[in-house]
């Protein structure tokens, strides 16, 4: 896997799957679409800020609610390469992993970086950055099952490849 | 040491779906699903991954659930689009619990309505309430579409085997005190993220007081304590329900009695008071005791209905409150029974006739307003007493507008006094 490398959008603890993308977008499925309303109720200028490769950093429970995929779609059409946070909500959790959107726990990194730093994060070491303080973190390494989905880029590939 | 610990009722249920003699918690497991569900927003997704697969086609017309209820009867364009999507794709593959306008009802009252979801099941379900079905003593849990894709096309999910919170419910419910209060309750207690990855597993003598619309609250909402699921153990009372709406044959599983649990609490259930959720999480709860204290909370809007409290015992309640008195004027009052089937029992009893003298509108089945879908959308900074699971910010319309989740006691009483009140 690649290297993530950007400047960082920070939020709290529970950002849910309402605020990723609000539900009165939902009437589409279309990735460029939902990616354009995406952060719209927590951070209304996050779309007009976020470049390609860019990262965000949370802390707990982050995409907490609904189950909707179009949560981790709009991010990762969006441009961000990764999402950092203290935990997952579980649900969240699974579609970033099924959906080939790089997610990593690490509560160090989600105290230790603020909004615009630039990081880094190594996927193969669990290894992320932080250029701007020059800090670095260790995130949770992925069971070896999960590594396979993201080495698939995505579950339904894996599933073709096992069969 | 590992090897004598006993198991949870989650963990025998996935044991035997995965084919194995025991299984602890952290364990990766592949198990066979007795049910894949998905509605008019989940499956639209799940249908085009599933055009990626290699093998096409379904694993089993029979054991795949589609419920066209978030925006239905069609709320715009793209909406139809996505019913349409969801139509054609149950057609071409022969599923045969595909549930149109008329039939349909919100997904997670219909299901064990209908008798698809029993004890001992394996059900996933890409929307975050498919914990609903833990109160028949299933494991079900919420997934997203490509979970659902897989699903359908293989009959299988991975899981990683949860821990678990033990809630040892003891005692008697007061009148008006519901499964909606004791669900808030706890969230406030162990907050939103509180079970975050476990099972919440309710058990104690204090379950037999609670009705099985009671206990579909309660699980339903285990997904906003960031629960895997929520499960009850299957009673006289859930083994009737089974019997009166099923046909298939259960399986009943009980906990080890040395099963682990990673935390224990103990909940009388006597002393539970009428509790709401401020906004904007479901874990800032206040009972009304707290509430009446504080200065009068004045409501636009309430809403009875969803997913979590649009059964027929919710309806009877609001209805017994609403009898011969009327919503405040100014007040919008929405609601929404979850199925037709509930809708025509509550036409049989009186209870729309009920409402509708009283100022409230009633509505065909539909989550519409749970989610700031349509039929009850919120202004910029206004307020609104749900019996639905979820305030967060802008979940029902504008980004300043406020959620306060209740009971159908509390929302009805809301109703008629304009404030926030229990009856």
């Amino acid at each position: 896997m690649n290297n993530a490398k950007g400047t960082v959008f920070k939020y709290g603890d529970n950002v849910d799957t309402d605020v990723i993308i609000p539900a009165r977008y939902l009437n589409s499925s279309d990735p460029a679409e939902l990616a354009a309303h995406c952060m719209e109720d927590i951070d209304k200028s996050f779309i007009s800020q976020v470049k390609k490769g860019d990262i965000i950093v949370a802390e707990k429970n982050f995409g907490c609610g609904s189950s909707r995929e179009h949560a981790p779609i709009a991010i990762k059409a969006a441009g961000v390469s990764c999402v950092i946070a203290e935990t997952f909500a579980r649900i969240f959790y699974r579609n970033a992993i099924n959906i080939g959107l790089p997610i990593i726990e690490c509560p160090e990194a989600a105290k230790g970086i603020e909004a615009g730093d630039e990081v880094e994060v190594n996927f193969d070491t669990g290894i992320i950055t932080n250029l701007t303080k020059g800090t670095t973190f260790k995130g949770q390494a992925f069971p070896e099952f999960m590594q396979k989905i993201i080495a698939s880029e995505g579950l339904i590939n894996y599933i073709n490849r096992e069969k | 040491m590992v090897n004598h610990m006993g198991m949870t009722m989650t963990q025998k249920i996935l044991a035997q779906a995965a084919g194995l003699e025991k299984v602890e918690a952290g364990q990766l497991i592949e198990a066979d699903l007795d049910l894949v569900l998905g509605n008019d927003i989940t499956s639209p997704v799940a249908i085009k991954e599933m055009e990626k697969f290699t093998v096409q086609g379904v694993f089993d017309k029979d054991k795949i659930a589609l419920v066209p209820d978030h925006f239905v009867p069609n709320k715009d364009i793209k909406s139809a689009e996505h019913c349409k999507c969801v139509r054609e794709f149950a057609r071409k593959n022969e599923i045969t619990n595909y549930f149109e306008v008329g039939e349909m009802g919100i997904e997670h009252a219909l299901l064990p309505e209908k008798g698809l979801t029993v004890a001992g099941d394996v059900i996933i379900g890409a929307d975050s309430h498919t914990c609903t079905y833990g109160a028949l003593g299933a494991f079900s849990t919420g997934v997203g579409s490509t979970d659902m894709a897989a699903g359908m096309a293989t009959g299988k999910a991975w899981f990683k085997v949860p821990a678990a919170i033990r809630f040892q419910l003891v005692g008697k419910p007061a009148k008006y005190v519901s499964g909606k209060d004791v669900i808030l309750h706890i969230i406030g207690m162990i907050g939103v993220d509180g079970a975050l990855y476990k099972s919440m597993e309710f058990t104690g003598e204090g379950i037999q007081n609670l009705s099985m619309d009671d206990r579909f609250t309660i699980a339903n909402m285990a997904i906003e304590a960031g629960g895997k699921n929520g499960i009850f153990p299957v009673d006289a009372q859930a083994e009737q329900y089974i019997k009166e709406h099923s046909d298939r044959p259960y399986r009943i599983y009980e906990a080890d009695p040395d099963a682990v649990y990673d935390a224990e609490y103990t909940i009388d259930l006597g002393k539970l008071r009428p509790t709401v959720a401020f906004p904007h999480l479901p874990e800032n709860t206040h009972t009304i005791d707290e509430i009446r204290t504080m200065d009068e909370i004045r409501v636009d809007q309430v809403v009875i209905g969803s997913c979590t409290n649009g059964r027929l015992e919710d309806l009877r309640t609001a209805a017994e409150i609403l009898k011969d008195q009327h919503v405040a004027k100014g007040m919008r009052c929405i609601i929404i029974p979850a199925t037709q089937a509930i809708y025509m029992q509550a036409m049989e009893e009186g209870l729309l006739k009920i409402f509708i003298q009283a100022g409230a509108v009633v509505s065909t089945p539909t989550c519409g307003p749970c989610l700031g879908g349509y039929m009850g959308i919120l202004a910029e900074g206004e307020r609104c007493v749900s019996t639905t699971n979820r305030n967060f910010v802008g979940r029902m319309g504008h980004v300043t507008s406020e959620i306060y989740l209740a009971s159908p006691a509390v929302a009805a009483a809301s109703a008629i006094a304009g404030v926030i009140t229990a009856p």
